[in-house]
């Protein structure tokens, strides 16, 4: 079976510190689905080509583009997720927020997510637990618990592959084993599965005027 | 098919002179506007209603009153009528008092407005907003088709032997359209009633509006009102007219780059492409708005923004004209060349729906009920067969 992990890079110069720590995690995550006998398709979102979109989305009102309805789908639709942002003024780019404030809210409802940095010092490191976490908490995604921060100085010693593969691993556990909603023997409990959506499409189901007039009739 | 001009009543200063009009002046317009509709041959004016600056458009029924007094067949709509703060109540009271007056030239558009503290502002609470949409309007259908209304709700004091006056002209309460851009249970709310669907249209990608729309038919025709492509739809759209689409373009682009809504955001010609707005010759306006039907199927109602962004009378009242005399005629030819002949022209009227009878659906709080009713009984047969 295939699985599909999403990495977003808010990355904006090329090359890009934070492109390049993407490539990575995206290298080992699927070294690590492999390894557990599944293949792995990864699909990069690069933010800066969309930058120009995501502003004209938010001044709009949200009026999509195709590319940005296309992105929005992938998402929704992934098995996990990547996120790596460059720090800025202490926190993730507001390019990177951008893009997830872009997204329906129920886009990445119980989908594992890997959370990564980069920055020119290791004392933003806390970056990751003190907004990214939130940020994603939030969204009720489930971040493995190893996030993954490189400074520029860790770009040249050793410790920062460990800490991507422990990352990868931990994703590759919750990736693979994401159809286990029942126990053995027993059926999924499938009222309780997280819905997901994009947002992009007008769902068909509705719920019937019955039981939106339930309890508003005047007379019941 | 109807044409007309709908308005959302901003004060704008405009960006080519700086000044901005005084509330005087943008409710005189609204009026010119809706003469001027009527003098070129359109068919109905609608006015938004707001509750906060920078609108004028906070008493419709008085704005409404007034105009009515001055024409002779406009139709008056609304675009919207905030079904969410307003009493239930008042709406009953205030449309049928408009019909008398108008000699039942009224029809109105519901809608939960846009601006989150008019919700607190009026007591309501915007978490309830479809909630309030739900039960306000049943309480409406109610008011106009019982002649005494005992009702207790969740959101206003109950009724005990209530009965609301003047009850609507003829025996027959207006036809009723509900607006929605995003919300799905509205387009169900339109559907179960049999009542009309707007969209907006101009603030949203077409594939959005087509999607919207196509749940509202189907839901129509799930209902028992008539096949899906009867079912009553309204669309919205924006346009600027000038003999070139150079010059449409020149004057039109300060106004659009300042706009409210979409200023400073996407250029003109991106905004073009993304929306309906078709800025260009009155040929060009022609060939787009026909283009709505091949995605929402043939449709009922289309109303034309004009009156925004700052736009001065002049510029206004002579799009209001281009309409009238180049655009709307073109349009009421083609429109009825592709129709079916199944498929109505024009909304419900209030002559149409007197010359219905009082036994017709409309009649009825809830039309649909039998039908849903019947569904049921046969899912239970099937259910113990």
């Amino acid at each position: 079976m295939s699985r599909r992990v999403v990495v977003v890079t808010a990355g904006l110069t090329v090359p890009s510190s934070t492109r390049l720590l993407a490539d990575q995690l995206a290298e080992a995550a699927s070294a690590q689905v492999t390894a557990r006998g599944e293949a792995l398709q990864v699909q990069f979102v690069e933010l800066r080509e969309v930058a120009g979109e995501l502003a004209q989305f938010m001044v709009t009102g949200g009026i999509p583009t195709p590319r940005l309805t296309e992105l929005r789908e992938q998402v929704a639709a992934a098995d996990g997720l990547i996120a790596v942002t460059p720090v800025f003024n202490s926190s993730y780019s507001g390019l990177f927020k951008m893009f997830f404030d872009a997204l329906d809210k129920d886009s990445l409802t119980g989908t594992p997510v890997l959370v990564a940095a980069t920055a020119g010092t290791a004392r933003h490191s806390l970056v990751l637990d003190h907004a990214m976490r939130p940020l994603f908490a939030y969204l009720r995604a489930v971040v493995v618990p190893t996030g993954v921060f490189a400074a520029t100085e860790d770009f040249g010693s050793h410790g920062l592959s460990e800490r991507i593969a422990r990352a990868a691993s931990e994703l590759a556990a919750l990736v693979v084993g994401r159809d286990g909603y029942g126990v053995g023997g027993f059926g999924p409990d499938l009222a309780a599965r997280p819905r997901r959506t994009s947002g992009a499409q007008v769902e068909a189901e509705v719920t019937p005027f019955g039981d939106l007039l339930r309890g508003h009739s005047g007379s019941d | 098919m109807q044409f007309g001009i709908f308005s959302v009543g901003d004060v704008t200063t405009d960006p080519t002179t700086g000044r901005t009009a005084s509330e005087a002046e943008r409710i005189d317009l609204m009026t010119k506007v809706a003469l001027k509709a009527e003098e070129v041959g359109l068919d109905v004016f609608a006015t938004g209603e707001h509750h906060n600056p920078p609108f004028v458009v906070s008493s419709p029924t008085t704005h409404l009153g007034y105009i009515a007094a001055k024409t002779e067949k406009l139709l008056l709509s609304t675009s919207t009528t905030l079904i969410t703060t307003n009493d239930p109540v008042k709406i009953a009271e205030d449309y049928a008092f408009l019909q008398h007056l108008s000699g039942g030239r009224v029809d109105l558009m519901m809608g939960r407005g846009n601006t989150g503290p008019v919700y607190p502002w009026f007591g309501k609470d915007i978490r309830d907003g479809i909630k309030l949409a739900v039960e306000n309007y049943h309480l409406l259908r109610k008011l106009w088709r019982e002649p005494v209304v005992n009702w207790q709700g969740q959101f206003r004091t109950p009724l005990q032997g209530y009965t609301s006056t003047p009850a609507p002209l003829d025996g027959t309460p207006p036809f009723v359209w509900h607006g929605s851009i995003r919300s799905t249970e509205i387009a169900e709310q339109a559907a179960y009633y049999g009542d009309g669907f707007f969209h907006n249209h101009i603030f949203w990608n077409k594939e959005h509006t087509e999607q919207m729309v196509r749940l509202y038919r189907r839901r129509f025709e799930f209902y028992g009102h008539g096949a899906a492509d009867q079912a009553v739809v309204g669309l919205g759209g924006q346009v600027f007219m000038a003999s070139s689409e150079a010059e449409a373009k020149r004057v039109y682009r300060p106004y659009f780059d300042n706009a409210p809504v979409y200023g400073h955001g996407p250029s003109l010609e991106d905004y073009t492409k993304m929306t309906p707005l078709t800025v260009g010759t009155p040929e060009q306006v022609i060939e787009r708005t026909l283009g709505f039907a091949d995605y929402v199927g043939d449709y009922q109602r289309q109303l034309f923004l004009a009156d925004h962004a700052g736009l001065p009378e002049s510029l206004v009242l002579e799009q209001v004209e281009m309409l009238g005399t180049e655009v709307v005629p073109v349009l009421r030819a083609e429109f009825e060349r592709r129709r079916p002949a199944h498929v109505p022209s024009d909304p419900p009227t209030h002559a149409s729906l007197v010359a219905a009878g009082a036994d017709a659906p409309h009649h009825l709080v809830e039309p649909a009920r039998a039908h849903v009713e019947k569904l049921q009984a046969e899912q239970a047969a099937e259910a113990t067969a």
